[in-house]
């Protein structure tokens, strides 16, 4: 049992198991990658300055009005048939009634009782110990709303709103298409429910970006998770439920889920209740805090938008979106699982090291499959894992593998020079040939020098010769070793090798 | 040309585009009107001579260097103060809005540039156009030309006004619930709601967007169709503008028949309720337009009875979410920022300083039939009334091309008169609503004094949704007999002021 600073009392993961079963639910928040925003033509580019990225519309100023960004609406739909959705044929948009200054209408413009799409699924596959299980995550809606502006609290000690002097504004965000994508409530997943919630959203991602309708970048804030959990003993009735936001990457999914549930348990295991309440996350501790309470459930006074019309998008429109969805992350798992002849447990390798996409562009460019993994899955992914960042935000493409790759073919280079170039490209050193001219990485293929070192080593360890004369062929590893050494490793070990046993006149 | 504040739109325009007098001089004479009997009548919120002076130069150098001009070009008009117009003060009759200059032109302000229409000013408005009287303005109240001590209607009570005063020859309104018709109907000038979505709502502040409608007022059937013609037609910006062509109303108004014509007589609207001389005129009226051929038979709306009802659960919920966005965070009057207010406060105090008694009671009202719970007794059954009524409306003109019935139950009511009472006051537009909550277009025009008080009596036309031309032919040839009858406007009987 730990206690937090805040109070929070927290028993171990297993214990908390051993006496109750999680429900959980995940709502996640998308914001799309569309040009313009929602209702509007203002552009969606991050990082501008401040406000510069507004107008009437999306300042919600008096007498303006919202038109529907097309775009968005066909992006949802996609997003739902790649959910397995229905999509309504006629759904309305509604008013989300809340004062906020973050908000310039102080209503959002959501959906309400008619989202867009609806009843779908998601397969998610978690690895156990009895190998890879198959989990449906059923999708209760998805739906279109806008995001709302950014605020900063200056002045306090927090950065938070308590205790500010004063709170600065930035309406750019304001009006960004979202979307929002609830499951319902996901049961049976006993222990391997925080593994169930990372699969969930990592799925979710992909899929996204199979799609192209996001960035999905959770540290950026493109892509948000609130995860819903509840625990209740087995065999008992469900229990209430608390909703933790601000679950921002991939890992903290699956941290928030666990700590939940130790944090429940300790709650129940004591007695007392779970209470109905919206708590936040921290990355630096891996612990949520309490933050509004929703017992008092808030009323938003939902209503249809009376500024915009029906969505009703024609059975056609969506027969032509559905035909245009590209190849699903799963689908495309299971054929390049076939198409490269590996096992569920070098697939899944695969995949959660974030190698597939790249391994599979490598492959489509020429290059040999086992190569192409080799390199993603062996020295980059080592490189990125040591800088912290995804194995695709690194610098190298599937061009300079295809590169280095014929140079290692042509015997131009060994895979110990291979790996001197990469970190060369790593290092922003340049092309492939640029950083092969000047680290001068070339294989040493003259003979003549070769030949002197092999003497030299021989003559350094004579009975290593001996035993090479005597039939003991492997103690020639040493020799090629200590060439090896002395050509700084510039040279085609496989080739020294041959010119030892021809100089000493042995034969394999 | 002469006595330049009292001639006709389309007379104007034509002297002006026939060098016969400037735009300049048609603006100052409107100005110098302005000046002199605004004191009295209200009418305007702001005036900007030195803008309309510029726009009226400018026309005169178009008309110098022969550029084609349209049908109003360089005639004077007072714009409503609820659309939004750049760089002008915009206040929907709010102090919560003081001070506010929107940076960006409403779509029919655009339009109204387009056509070379001279604005002057904002005219006034009951507060977020939430009144039948023009009293409840934070600026005070508009007074009704026929007689300074009644209302001239409202909530646009300040552009019927300066048509009656002859501050103006045109002017824009938006009805919600009558807030065009009614004013028309008690300053003895004629207006136009038109089909909900005809004429863009973009750059309207929002009462309840559902019901809302711009439209034009001035004091002849043919004036008022070139300025519906000016402002109508589809906008990108509005999504729920109609993607159509516009019904050619100028062509209406200049047939103005109605033989032949099937005018149904709502039996619904009338009667019980209504002020003598009201029913008298409406009566006449009727017989007029049978002897010019039309053929009038008596319809039933029987779901219009809860019309009123079903108006004010719809009307107050909408404004209480459209109003929430005035909380003193990005533009208007901000109160109780000292630095011991936290943000909630501050709103709060904003809304209670900046909100006029009428504003609170309907977002009350309104925030109150959406709340969990309520919602299907309220917004839920209002919305089901809405769709009978429009059935009637449907079924009625299955039967007759036009409705018609005295715009409002009475003629101008004393100021004070029923500012106290809410339920008196909502009772004035029982006959005007109905054809909001289906979205149709619907006119008013005069047909005479009341026998009992000497104030004009309005005669309400209702045409199917997109038919708003029919307005006209029916109005026009009404308009017509009547001033063949009388010899002039009824306009010209208003008492010198």
């Amino acid at each position: 049992m730990t206690t937090t600073s805040h109070g929070d009392v927290y028993i171990p993961f297993e214990e908390a198991m051993s006496r109750y079963e999680p429900i959980i639910g995940i709502e996640t928040h998308v914001e799309l990658g569309t040009n313009s925003k929602m209702w509007c033509g203002c552009s969606t580019d991050f990082g501008s300055d401040a406000n510069t990225q507004v107008c009437p519309v999306c300042l919600g100023l008096p007498g303006s009005m919202p038109v529907v960004n097309r775009v968005a609406v066909e992006s949802t739909i996609r997003i739902g048939l790649a959910l397995n959705c229905n999509i309504a044929q006629w759904c309305r948009f509604a008013r989300k009634n809340y004062f906020y200054p973050d908000m310039p209408k102080d209503y959002q413009i959501s959906q309400y009782d008619e989202p867009l799409c609806y009843d779908g699924y998601l397969d998610v596959t978690v690895d156990t110990p009895d190998g890879p299980q198959v989990f449906r995550v059923e999708i209760e809606r998805v739906h279109m709303e806008e995001d709302t502006g950014k605020l900063t609290h200056t002045g306090g000690a927090t950065g938070r709103i308590h205790g500010a002097e004063y709170s600065l504004v930035d309406y750019n965000r304001a009006g960004i298409p979202l979307i929002e994508i609830v499951t319902k409530t996901v049961i049976g997943t006993g222990s391997l429910a925080p593994e169930v919630a990372k699969a969930y959203v990592k799925e979710l991602r992909d899929v996204m970006r199979a799609l192209g309708v996001s960035d999905v970048r959770m540290e950026e804030g493109s892509m948000r998770c609130d995860v819903n959990l509840s625990l209740n003993k087995p065999g008992d009735g469900w229990g209430t439920r608390s909703e933790t936001k601000n679950v921002n990457s991939l890992r903290s999914v699956e941290r928030a889920v666990r700590s939940e549930i130790e944090r429940q348990a300790s709650v129940l295991d004591n007695g007392g209740r779970v209470i109905q309440e919206t708590r936040h996350f921290h990355e630096d501790t891996g612990r949520s805090t309490s933050g509004r309470s929703k017992e008092q459930a808030e009323d938003y006074r939902y209503f249809p938008e009376p500024d915009l019309v029906p969505v009703a998008p024609s059975l056609d429109w969506v027969e032509e979106l559905r035909a245009g969805l590209p190849e699903m992350p799963s689908v495309k798992r299971a054929r390049l699982k076939e198409e490269w002849n590996i096992n569920d447990f070098e697939l899944a390798s695969l995949a959660n090291s974030g190698a597939l996409d790249l391994v599979e562009a490598t492959i489509a460019i020429g290059v040999d499959s086992v190569a192409a993994r080799k390199w993603w899955t062996g020295e980059l992914l080592r490189v990125a894992n040591e800088q912290g960042v995804e194995l695709e935000a690194l610098r190298v493409a599937p061009q300079d593998i295809q590169q280095v790759e014929a140079l290692i073919t042509s015997g131009a280079l060994n895979d110990k020079l291979a790996r001197q170039v990469f970190e060369g490209i790593l290092a922003s050193e340049g092309t492939v040939e640029e950083i092969i001219a000047t680290r001068g990485l070339a294989v040493v293929s003259d003979d003549g020098a070769l030949l002197a070192a092999i003497d030299e080593a021989l003559a350094a360890a004579p009975d290593v010769a001996e035993k090479i004369l005597s039939g003991k062929i492997q103690a020639a590893g040493a020799v090629v070793g200590a060439v090896m050494k002395a050509t700084k490793g510039q040279a085609d070990a496989a080739k020294v090798r041959a010119l030892l046993l021809e100089r000493l006149g042995v034969s394999e | 040309m002469s006595d330049l504040i009292r001639q006709n739109a389309s007379v104007l325009a034509n002297a002006i585009a026939t060098k016969e007098v400037s735009a300049v001089e048609v603006t100052q004479a409107h100005l110098d009107r302005i000046t002199a009997v605004d004191d009295k009548v209200h009418a305007f919120l702001h005036v900007n001579a030195q803008s309309a002076l510029d726009q009226a130069k400018a026309v005169d150098a178009k008309v110098a260097s022969g550029v084609p001009l349209g049908p109003l070009a360089g005639v004077p008009l007072g714009l409503k103060d609820v659309l939004a117009m750049k760089g002008e003060p915009t206040t929907a009759g709010s102090r919560i809005l003081e001070g506010w200059r929107p940076p960006y032109d409403s779509t029919v302000v655009q339009r109204l540039r387009a056509a070379d229409i001279v604005i002057l000013g904002k005219t006034n408005m009951d507060e977020f156009a939430m009144g039948s009287s023009t009293e409840h303005s934070a600026y005070g109240a508009t007074h009704n030309p026929w007689d300074l001590d009644r209302i001239p209607g409202g909530s646009g009570g300040g552009s019927a006004a300066a048509l009656a005063a002859f501050e103006a020859p045109l002017a824009i309104g938006t009805d919600t619930g009558g807030s065009i018709r009614q004013p028309a109907s008690v300053t003895g000038t004629v207006g136009v709601k038109p089909t909900y979505g005809g004429v863009s709502r973009y750059g309207q502040i929002a009462l309840a967007s559902s019901l809302d409608q711009p439209g034009p007022c001035a004091r002849t059937v043919l004036d008022t169709a070139l300025l519906h013609a000016a402002i109508a037609g589809y906008d990108p910006m509005d999504s729920t503008s109609i993607n159509a062509a516009v019904p050619d109303v100028i062509a209406a108004a200049q047939r103005a028949d109605v033989r032949g014509m099937k005018i149904g007589v709502v039996k619904e609207l009338g009667g019980d309720g209504y002020q003598a001389g009201v029913s008298q005129r409406y009566a006449e009226a009727l017989e007029i337009l049978q002897g010019l051929g039309a053929e009038v038979i008596e319809v039933s709306c029987p779901s219009f009875e809860y019309a009123l009802g079903a108006y004010y659960l719809i009307l107050p919920s909408e404004a209480s979410s459209n109003l929430a966005r005035f909380d003193g965070m990005r533009y208007g009057l901000r109160v109780g920022d000292d630095g011991n207010n936290g943000v909630e406060q501050v709103m709060s105090m904003t809304r209670e300083a900046g909100f006029g008694p009428e504003v609170k009671r309907r977002i009350m009202l309104g925030t109150y039939a959406l709340s969990s719970g309520y919602y299907d007794a309220y917004y839920g059954q209002a919305q089901k009334v809405r769709t009978l009524i429009t059935r009637d409306f449907n079924a009625a003109f299955e039967q007759v091309d036009v409705l018609v019935s005295p715009t409002a139950p009475t003629t101008a009511f004393k100021l004070g008169e029923k500012l106290d009472d809410p339920i008196a006051m909502y009772l004035n537009d029982v006959a005007t609503i109905p054809v909001n909550l289906a979205g149709i277009g619907a006119m008013s025009l005069p047909i005479g004094l009341a026998p009992e008080d000497g104030l004009p009596v309005g005669f309400q036309i209702m045409a199917p949704a997109m038919a708003d031309d029919r307005l006209y032919l029916a109005g026009g040839a009404l308009e017509a007999a009547l001033t063949d009858k009388w010899g002039h406007l009824l306009i010209e009987e208003a008492p010198e002021l």
